[in-house]
């Protein structure tokens, strides 16, 4: 008899959804869907609201990358009065965007992803969590959450709020950074680059190896990869072009202004988040596992992927180590975990140059501001992949319309797929354990959605 | 002797999860006097079984049940009907939960009318009907905790400091009264006033306060409201700031926009404001828009379609 199973909610995620596993007579999976259960209208309560206004309503879109969702709105609402913050206030809201990265990845690797590790995949649900880490490693414990808590607390020293910020302002910054905050900020940030450093040979040397033969196998779809770059071509989170790579690797650049000329969203009647797709490939959307249309991945591993190198020294080694191991571009899904972790080093090393950046201190941060009528669209690599807010404004500079295109829903269309392909290699004839089940939630995990 | 915790999310943004994260070393001196019994955000206790074949939501009996985010959909609502039922103590925290917060600003709308923009924007195929297989129905607006369950402890904020966060959890597994600051952000906030003004206009805040030196003390910078700029803390309850004091806004040289929800559980941010701007000779009109003033508070009716 053919019959459902509920993975109800998926744990240790960042959202609200579900996997509902169809089996057929023989206890195969005939299918499996990922439900995206939530849906708040972001888009449409931002309308008529002063246009200065959203980047403290729209953070609240997710209060693990509020930062992301803030910045990126910033950036819109910049464009549609059609103001350049000076220097300063640009480098202080990278930098400020750039720790939120570096204490991101820290939460995603330890608090939420390090059980199924660390733990076991099969381990009992009551242990396999970042409290069963904790009793296990009480030490290591310690200095995450420590290390964690410093990272939170540059954010809220200098902008007075870690979650749900308000320091990006119209036109700029909210206040200076002062000298002896820089030099409090560089000692710690250096802490958190030795840390971060710790963090990626620890997972090389006890984790990763452990786990190849999973790695390899569970989740593993063939896609394409989207992400920035600067201009010379190095990964960027906080500005750049737009990079969209195939699955065979050949890439197309895009500013993104442009982005609706390149991303779609399809909607499936099963979920309430819709599903990019890469529009410009004229080839629409498909999640067959053999031959998928359209489907390409945001976060980490795309990141690293699409990007020709890493803008600074220790990520870069990490990043040739890395591409040594598993060509470009790298499909393996859990492979998002290791990328995650050189991207660590990189966001602790670019708030580092942020740091000893002369301009840093200037206490020119916010230009005029007239509000008005414009368009603009902000974007920023958020942790979950490229965060895009497309704005219009009124004469008055209030908003008349917004279109929101979330990090996490370009790995709505590969989530499933790796779901469905997770779901074959590990139920079959009708066998199901919490083992095997939790297996097929560790290949949503590593998209960290 | 432990405490049990049940801990979910509701029409939520995980900000209130992370703040619980975000209490540092003290974290693990919490993991050492409760004990969470389910937990979606860090712990993999399932609703449907963990074999994920239940047909009905169950979660485990437990001393405390902690709730972040309102209710809008058929699944907030038996989640928290099921958590009522088996925790001695309902916890409602963060603003979401006790006010509505954010999301409900969705209710100056009719879920038609969200509908058709998410599923039109210029990025979006056209589709024929909207999604509705597997996933929880809208309910007819996004309604505050109390509005459908008993509410035992009320924790605002947006999201709560994690220095309030852990009191309330300390207070909780010592079976001690959890006191919330019952003033104005005002009452914290380091600011000087020199009293009524010849002010008649709202500014809206696209420029920065006017402050000597960047290094200038909050203290020697006058009243954001003072320099005209619309400021939420009258109406808005303290404490925001944590241990710090200071509210969280005004450390940034930024106004209150009202997060920590109005000052008496049942009051009206929006109305109270508009009152207090009126009767100090402020003229109301200069105020861009007035549904922003109840974007933290806008459940419990007070955002309603026909009131936007």
């Amino acid at each position: 008899m053919s019959k459902t199973i509920n993975i109800s909610p998926i744990t240790r995620i960042e959202g609200h959804a579900s996997i509902a596993i169809q089996l057929d007579d023989q206890g195969d999976v005939a299918d499996a869907k990922v439900h995206v259960m939530s849906l708040r209208g972001f888009e449409k309560f931002v309308e008529g609201k002063p246009a200065e206004e959203i980047p403290r309503i729209v953070n609240r879109i997710c209060g693990i990358c509020p930062w992301h969702h803030h910045l990126a709105s910033n950036k819109a609402v910049d464009r549609c009065f059609g103001v350049t913050p000076p220097p300063a206030g640009t480098k202080l809201r990278e930098l400020m965007q750039t720790i939120a990265h570096a204490e991101d990845k820290l939460l995603h690797f330890f608090f939420l992803a390090a059980a199924d590790f660390v733990m076991g995949p099969d381990s009992d649900y009551a242990v396999r969590n970042v409290i069963g880490v904790a009793q296990a490693n009480p030490e290591l414990a310690t200095k995450v959450v420590k290390m964690r808590y410093m990272a939170k607390m540059m954010l809220e020293k200098l902008s007075g709020k870690a979650i749900h910020p308000h320091a990006g302002v119209a036109g700029g910054f909210c206040r200076p950074l002062l000298e002896e905050e820089r030099k409090e900020f560089l000692a710690q940030m250096k802490e958190l680059l030795e840390f971060a450093l710790f963090t990626i040979q620890m997972a090389k040397k006890d984790i990763f190896p452990q786990y190849l033969d999973t790695v390899k196998s569970l989740g593993v779809i063939n896609t394409g990869f989207m992400g920035t770059v600067d201009d010379q071509g190095s990964l960027n989170l906080y500005d750049g072009t737009v990079r969209l790579m195939k699955p065979d690797g050949s890439l197309t650049e895009f500013q993104i202004q442009d982005y609706a000329d390149h991303i779609g969203e399809h909607v499936e009647p099963y979920s309430y988040g819709k599903f990019p797709y890469a529009k410009s490939w004229n080839e629409g959307f498909s999640m067959d596992l053999e031959n998928p249309k359209g489907i390409y991945r945001a976060n980490t591993l795309a990141r690293i992927n699409v990007a020709d190198s890493m803008a600074t020294p220790l990520a870069q080694a990490e990043l040739e180590e890395f591409r040594s191991l598993f060509g470009r571009p790298a499909q393996a899904t859990l492979l998002y975990h290791w990328a995650r972790l050189i991207e660590e080093v990189y966001a602790c090393e670019r708030a580092i140059e942020l740091l000893m950046d002369p301009d840093i201190t200037d206490t020119d941060i916010r230009a005029e501001v007239e509000p008005g009528a414009g368009r603009g669209v902000g974007c920023v690599e958020a942790p979950r992949g490229t965060l895009i807010h497309d704005y219009s404004t009124d004469d008055n500079g209030m908003m008349t319309r917004a279109n929101i295109i979330v990090g996490t829903t370009h790995n709505l269309g590969p989530m499933n797929m790796s779901v469905r392909q997770a779901a074959n290699t590990v139920i079959r004839g009708g066998e199901v354990s919490e083992g095997a089940l939790n297996r097929i939630e560790m290949a949503v995990r590593a998209y960290d959605p | 002797m432990t405490v049990k915790v049940a801990e979910e999310w509701l029409n939520a943004c995980a900000g209130c999860e992370i703040s619980v994260v975000d209490m540092g070393e003290r974290l693990l001196d919490v993991l050492k006097l409760v004990r969470f019994v389910h937990i979606p955000v860090l712990m993999d206790h399932k609703h449907l079984g963990q074999l994920g074949n239940g047909h009905h939501i169950e979660l485990p009996e437990a001393d405390v049940g902690i709730l972040t985010g309102g209710i809008k959909n058929e699944e907030h609502l038996e989640v928290a009907l099921e958590m009522r039922k088996k925790c001695k103590t309902i916890v409602a925290m963060g603003t979401c939960a006790t006010h509505g917060g954010i999301p409900a600003l969705s209710n100056t709308y009719h879920n038609q009318e969200i509908l058709d923009r998410y599923y039109s924007t210029e990025t979006t195929d056209p589709v024929s009907s909207y999604p509705g297989e597997g996933i929880p129905a809208l309910l007819d607006r996004c309604y505050a905790l109390d509005e459908k369950i008993r509410v035992d402890v009320y924790l605002p904020g947006c999201a709560p400091h994690p220095d309030l966060v852990f009191a309330a959890l300390a207070a909780l597994a010592t079976g001690t009264e959890l006191k919330l600051p019952d003033k104005s952000v005002c009452n914290e906030c380091p600011t000087f006033r020199q009293g009524k003004g010849q002010l008649s206009q709202m500014r809206r805040f696209l420029q920065a306060p006017f402050y000597k030196a960047p290094d200038e003390p909050l203290d020697q910078m006058r009243c954001l409201l003072e320099q005209g700029l619309l400021c939420m803390g009258p109406v808005t309850r303290g404490g925001c700031g944590g241990n710090k004091i200071t509210p969280r806004c005004i450390a940034a040289r930024v106004p209150c926009r009202g997060c920590h929800g109005p000052v008496q559980q049942d009051g009206n941010q929006l109305l109270d404001m508009l009152n207090a701007l009126a009767s100090n000779g402020i003229d109301i009109q200069s105020l861009p828009e007035y549904t922003s003033l109840s974007r933290f508070s806008g459940a419990h009716g007070i955002l309603s379609p026909k009131g936007k």
